[in-house]
């Protein structure tokens, strides 16, 4: 007796809380803050990383709880809208330092073009010969560009947007990652460089993770997410023609 | 904190209206920075507010990440039957462009540095 009603307290809530989007915002924060602890105690491993923690997690809730990821969205949508004032944002680091990226301007402009065609070519190129679908292959060629634009290069292009969504992510991931310790073994000391590397190859997650390396990584990382942005968007469709590939 | 706030989202807003007029192959945000870079080095300094709502901002940019990525959800078929190919794509992809980007810029800093000395 004393069960059912309960029961019956404990769906009510449920049931009220589903449909407002107060918990599944308070969710993704708390899961991402259990991820950044996890992450801190874990000395920094790569399993760890309080991104794909945090993704891990969530989606293990919406099954276990049968939420459509509509429902998902309709609260974590508060935390999703901040990604353009924090890429606005962008502009503070590059201002600070300025000086800076005008004196390595040659730098930047070759390193911008050499990695951003190795992006595209490479992403394509070893899907291609591991038998990746045209469609997957399409959906990949924009993962190194930061979320918002790779979709609609997706789009543009042929492939999935919401695939690429996802590959873009897991691209920021690995970069986040492996990156600092591949430049590490490089020899790589510069900090504008590290930054702007990770930045090019990786977006907005490799440019959190270059701003715990420095602010000045951090600046170099948030130009390239832009001018990444800006070169994908416009290589990307004729690489694709040239290559002749269609979904 | 709300003064940086507002400030952040005005650029937004005039980059969203500025690639809509234009048909530009760039998100609006994106346009917002350069304007706002361009806004701070025409009318400096930096305000405190608008350091302090960036600084917050970023430190935490990776969680912004978190809601796109739980999309996943919704792809878990594709990505099952193609997923040792993505997987193996994705990660040497993003290992090579980091190592090529920077390469190339240190090549061409050395290269610089050395004509600076010599010249």
């Amino acid at each position: 007796m004393e069960n059912n009603d309960l029961d019956r307290i404990l769906s009510g809530i449920w049931v009220y809380l589903a449909a407002s989007p107060l918990l599944w915002l308070t969710v993704t924060l708390a899961v991402y803050l259990a991820g950044q602890r996890l992450f801190q105690w874990s000395g920094g491993r790569a399993l760890f990383h309080p991104v794909a923690l945090a993704i891990a997690l969530l989606v293990l809730l919406l099954l276990l709880t049968g939420t459509p990821y509509a429902i998902y969205f309709s609260g974590a949508q508060f935390i999703h809208f901040l990604l353009g004032p924090a890429t606005v944002a962008l502009a503070i680091p590059l201002y600070s330092h300025w000086e800076r990226v005008r004196r390595l301007f040659l730098p930047i402009v070759a390193g911008l073009l050499a990695g951003s065609l190795t992006a595209i070519f490479s992403a394509i190129g070893i899907a291609w010969l591991l038998d990746g679908s045209p469609r997957t292959l399409l959906s990949l060629a924009p993962k190194s560009v930061t979320t918002p634009v790779a979709m609609g290069i997706a789009e543009k292009i042929g492939g999935l947007p919401s695939v690429t969504a996802v590959l873009v992510i897991l691209t920021g991931v690995v970069g986040a990652v492996a990156a600092p310790a591949l430049l590490e073994g490089l020899r790589i000391r510069d900090d504008a460089v590290k930054g702007f590397a990770i930045g090019v190859a990786a977006h907005g997650i490799g440019t959190a993770r270059a701003f715990q390396i420095s602010s000045l990584a951090g600046a170099f990382a948030g130009l390239a997410i832009g001018l990444n942005a800006l070169l994908t968007a416009l290589l990307a469709p004729l690489i694709v023609r040239l290559l002749r590939l269609t979904p | 904190m709300i003064g940086g706030l507002a400030v952040l989202l005005i650029f937004q807003l005039v980059g969203e209206v500025a690639v809509q007029l234009s048909g530009l192959p760039i998100p609006g945000p994106v346009v917002g920075m350069m304007l706002l870079f361009v806004a701070l080095r025409w009318r400096e300094p930096l305000p405190d507010s608008l350091r302090a709502t960036a600084e917050t901002l970023l430190s935490h940019l990776s969680l912004l990440f978190v809601p796109a990525g739980v999309g996943i959800i919704q792809h878990g078929a594709r990505l099952a039957e193609e997923w040792l190919a993505l997987t193996i794509a994705l990660v040497l992809s993003t290992l090579i462009t980091v190592a090529v980007t920077a390469l190339v810029m240190r090549a061409l800093i050395h290269r610089r540095d050395g004509e600076q000395r010599s010249g």
